[in-house]
C-alpha cells in the first residue's frame, strides 16, 4: 500500500514539475484544488479551536478559572456578576442523564427487537419511520416539548414550573432514540450468525439468545451508541432553550426551570450583548467547556467503535 | 426456584418470560412512533387553522391573527440555496480529493478523522465560529451571507462523507476500463466517476441541506433576527428563517402565537417532506438505470 502511495505521488510530482504538456499542468492545477477543497474541513477546526481558545483566554484574564469551577451562581447578566459555570454544567448534566433515561432502554430494546425478532417486512416500514423521527428539526421537537409535553406533566404534577428539565429531557430522549437504536442494530447485524446459532442448538430461546449472546458480543457498539447520545444530549440546544427555561439555577429538581450551557448562548445570542464585553465573552467561555465535553465523549465512542471492529473481522 | 422445579416446568417459564419479553419489545418500539404520530397530530390539530393565505403573504406582527412567514420563508429560500451553491461544489470535491486521488498518507488519515470528528461537533459551535469569523472579522454584518457561510461548514461534513459513499460504491473496473481507453486521472474522474456518483451526490446534498433547513441554534448565535419587517435587498441585508421564526412565536405566551407556531412547523415539515421525497425519487430513478 505505502509503495503506490509512494508511486502516485511520484506521478503526480512529475505532472507538475517535469511536465511540458498543457494538459498534465492543467490535471495538477485541478488536483490541488481538490487538495484545498478538502483542506476546508481542517481550517473549520482550526477556526473553531482557535475562535474558543482566543476568547476563552480573554475571559479568563478577567475572571479566575477558580471562580469559574467552583461559584456556585452564573449571573453575568446582572448586576452582581458571578461566573460559576456549575448551574449550567449540572443542568446540562442532568438533563442529559434524564434523555439517556429514556432513549437507551427504548433504543436498546427497539434494536433488539429489530435485529432479531422483526420480520423483514415490518423491518423495512419500521426503520424509516425512525428515520423520520431522526429528520424531525429540534425547533419541532421544543415546540412538542413545551406546549404538549409539559401540560401533561403539569396536570399529574401540578407544583411543576412551565418550563422545567423533566419535559425536555423526556422530548430529547425520544429524539436521541432513533441514533441509538439504528447504531445498536448495526453493532448487533455485526455479531456473527454463528454466534446465534450455537445458542440456539443449545436449546436457547430467542430471548436468551438476544440478552445473553447478541447483546453482550456487540456490547461495545452499543456503549459507543450510548455515549454518542450522551454527546448530542449535552449539544442539543433547541429543546432545552424552549422548555428548560433561562434561569440559570443550581438545581437537581426536574420539575424545575433550568439553564443548559447550550440554551444560554442562545439567551445571550438573542439579547443584544455588545461584542468585546466581558458577558460577551462568556458565551466562548462555555463554547469551550461544550466542545471539550462532546470532543471527549465522540472520540471516546469512535475508540470504542474502532475495538468492536476488530474484534469480528 | 429453578434448580427444585421440574425440567417441564422450567421450559414452560423460559417460554413465558420469552413471550413476555417480546411484549416488552414490541412495545418500546412503538413508544418512539406512538410519539411520532401525537407529535404530528398535535401540530396538525394546532396548526391547520392557521394554513391560511395571510400566513405566507404577512410580514410578522404583534398581533397573532395578522402574523406571518413571508420575511422568514424568503429569507430561508435565500440562505438555503447560497449555502446549496457553496457546499455542493466544495463537499463534492473534498470527497473526490480524498477517494479517488489522495495517497493513502498521513495527510488523508488526518482529514478524514477530522471530517469525522467535524460531523460530531454541536451546532451551536458552528454559530460562534460564524459569529467570531464571518461578523466580526471579515465585517459580513449578520447578513443572509454569513448565515449560508456558517451552514456550509455545518452540513459540509454530511455532504463529504455521503458522496464518499457513493464513490466507493463505483467498481474499480469501470475506471480501470477509462484509463485502458488512455484516460487521464481527471478525465476518468469527470467522465466516469462523477456521472455515476451523481444520485448520491445529489441525494446526500439534498438530506444536508434538509438538515440546514431546520437549523436553529447557529443561526441565533450568528445573529439573525427574530422581527424582520421587509424582503433581503441583497446577500448582506439582516434576515430570519423559517424556524426562527417559529421559535419566536412559540416563546411567546399568547396561544395565538402557538397556533402560527404549529401553522409554521406545517409548512417547514410540508417543505421537508418535499425534499426527502426528492431525494428518494432520485435515488430510485438512477438506481434503476444505473445496475453494475
Amino acid at each position: 500500500m505505502r509503495q503506490s502511495a509512494a508511486l502516485s505521488a511520484r506521478r503526480r510530482g512529475r505532472q507538475l514539475w517535469f511536465g511540458l504538456n498543457t494538459r498534465s499542468v492543467a490535471e495538477g492545477a485541478v488536483q490541488n484544488l481538490l487538495l484545498l477543497a478538502s483542506l476546508v474541513s481542517i481550517v473549520t477546526t482550526v477556526g473553531i479551536v482557535a475562535v474558543l481558545i482566543f476568547e476563552t483566554v480573554e475571559f479568563f484574564q478577567e475572571v479566575s478559572i477558580l471562580e469559574f469551577l467552583t461559584d456556585r451562581q452564573w449571573t453575568p447578566l446582572f448586576t452582581q456578576q458571578h461566573f460559576g459555570i456549575a448551574p449550567l454544567f449540572t443542568a446540562t448534566v442532568l438533563i442529559a442523564v434524564g434523555a439517556m433515561t429514556v432513549a437507551l432502554p427504548i433504543g436498546l430494546v427497539t434494536a433488539i427487537y429489530l435485529s432479531e425478532y422483526a420480520p423483514d417486512r415490518l423491518r423495512s416500514i419500521v426503520k424509516p419511520i425512525l428515520e423520520v423521527l431522526a429528520g424531525i428539526p429540534t425547533i419541532v421537537y421544543g415546540y412538542f416539548a413545551l406546549l404538549f409535553i409539559t401540560p401533561i406533566l403539569r396536570a399529574i404534577f401540578p407544583q411543576m414550573q412551565t418550563f422545567n428539565a423533566a419535559s425536555a429531557a423526556i422530548v430529547m430522549g425520544i429524539m436521541i432514540v432513533p441514533y441509538i437504536s439504528s447504531l445498536s442494530e448495526e453493532a448487533m447485524g455485526a455479531v456473527p450468525r454463528s454466534l446465534r446459532e450455537a445458542a440456539y442448538a443449545l436449546g436457547s430461546t430467542k430471548m436468551e439468545v438476544a440478552t445473553r449472546v447478541v447483546v453482550p458480543a456487540a456490547a461495545s457498539g452499543i456503549v459507543a451508541a450510548f455515549i454518542l447520545g450522551v454527546s448530542r444530549a449535552i449539544g442539543e440546544t433547541m429543546i432545552v432553550a424552549i422548555a428548560a427555561g433561562q434561569q440559570a439555577r443550581l438545581s437537581f429538581n426536574p420539575l424545575q426551570g433550568m439553564e443548559t450551557m447550550t440554551a444560554y448562548i442562545v439567551q445571550v445570542s438573542l439579547g443584544d450583548t455588545p461584542t468585546g464585553t466581558i458577558e460577551f465573552k462568556t458565551i466562548f467561555a462555555v463554547g469551550m467547556a461544550l466542545f471539550l465535553m462532546t470532543f471527549l465523549l465522540n472520540m471516546a465512542s469512535r475508540w470504542l467503535l474502532r475495538r468492536f471492529r476488530e474484534v469480528y473481522q | 426456584m429453578s434448580a427444585t422445579a421440574s425440567p417441564k416446568r422450567h421450559a414452560l417459564l423460559r417460554k413465558r418470560k420469552d413471550i413476555a419479553f417480546q411484549v416488552v419489545a414490541v412495545v418500546a418500539t412503538s413508544i418512539a412512533i406512538a410519539m411520532l404520530v401525537l407529535l404530528l397530530v398535535d401540530v396538525a390539530r394546532r396548526g391547520f387553522g392557521g394554513l391560511d393565505l395571510s400566513l405566507f403573504t404577512n410580514y410578522p406582527s404583534r398581533f397573532p391573527d395578522q402574523a406571518g412567514l413571508k420575511s422568514a420563508l424568503v429569507g430561508s429560500v435565500f440562505v438555503i440555496g447560497l449555502t446549496a451553491a457553496f457546499a455542493l461544489p466544495l463537499g463534492v470535491a473534498a470527497a473526490v480529493y480524498l477517494e479517488e486521488i489522495a495517497p493513502n498518507s498521513w495527510l488523508k488519515a488526518i482529514i478524514q478523522t477530522n471530517i469525522s470528528n467535524l460531523a460530531g461537533v454541536p451546532s451551536i459551535v458552528y454559530g460562534l465560529l460564524g459569529l467570531e469569523v464571518f461578523v466580526r472579522a471579515m465585517q459580513l454584518d449578520r447578513s443572509i451571507i454569513t448565515g449560508a457561510l456558517t451552514l456550509t461548514l455545518l452540513i459540509l461534513p454530511i455532504i463529504i462523507i455521503a458522496t464518499q459513499e457513493g464513490l466507493r460504491a463505483i467498481p474499480s473496473s469501470f475506471r480501470e476500463a477509462s484509463y485502458a481507453l488512455g484516460g487521464t486521472k481527471l478525465q476518468t474522474i469527470g467522465a466516469v466517476v462523477l456521472p455515476m456518483a451523481l444520485p448520491s451526490m445529489l441525494t446526500g446534498t439534498i438530506l444536508a441541506l434538509s438538515r440546514a433547513i431546520g437549523e436553529t441554534a447557529p443561526l441565533i448565535t450568528i445573529g439573525a433576527l427574530t422581527f424582520i419587517a421587509f424582503l433581503p435587498d441583497g446577500l448582506r441585508a439582516p434576515f430570519t428563517v423559517l424556524p426562527i421564526q417559529i421559535f419566536n412565536w412559540i416563546s411567546r405566551p399568547q396561544a395565538g402565537f402557538h397556533e402560527r407556531a404549529a401553522a409554521g412547523i406545517l409548512v417547514l415539515l410540508a417543505v421537508l417532506l418535499l425534499m426527502n421525497a426528492a431525494a428518494i425519487i432520485l435515488r430510485n430513478r438512477y438506481q434503476r438505470r444505473a445496475q453494475w
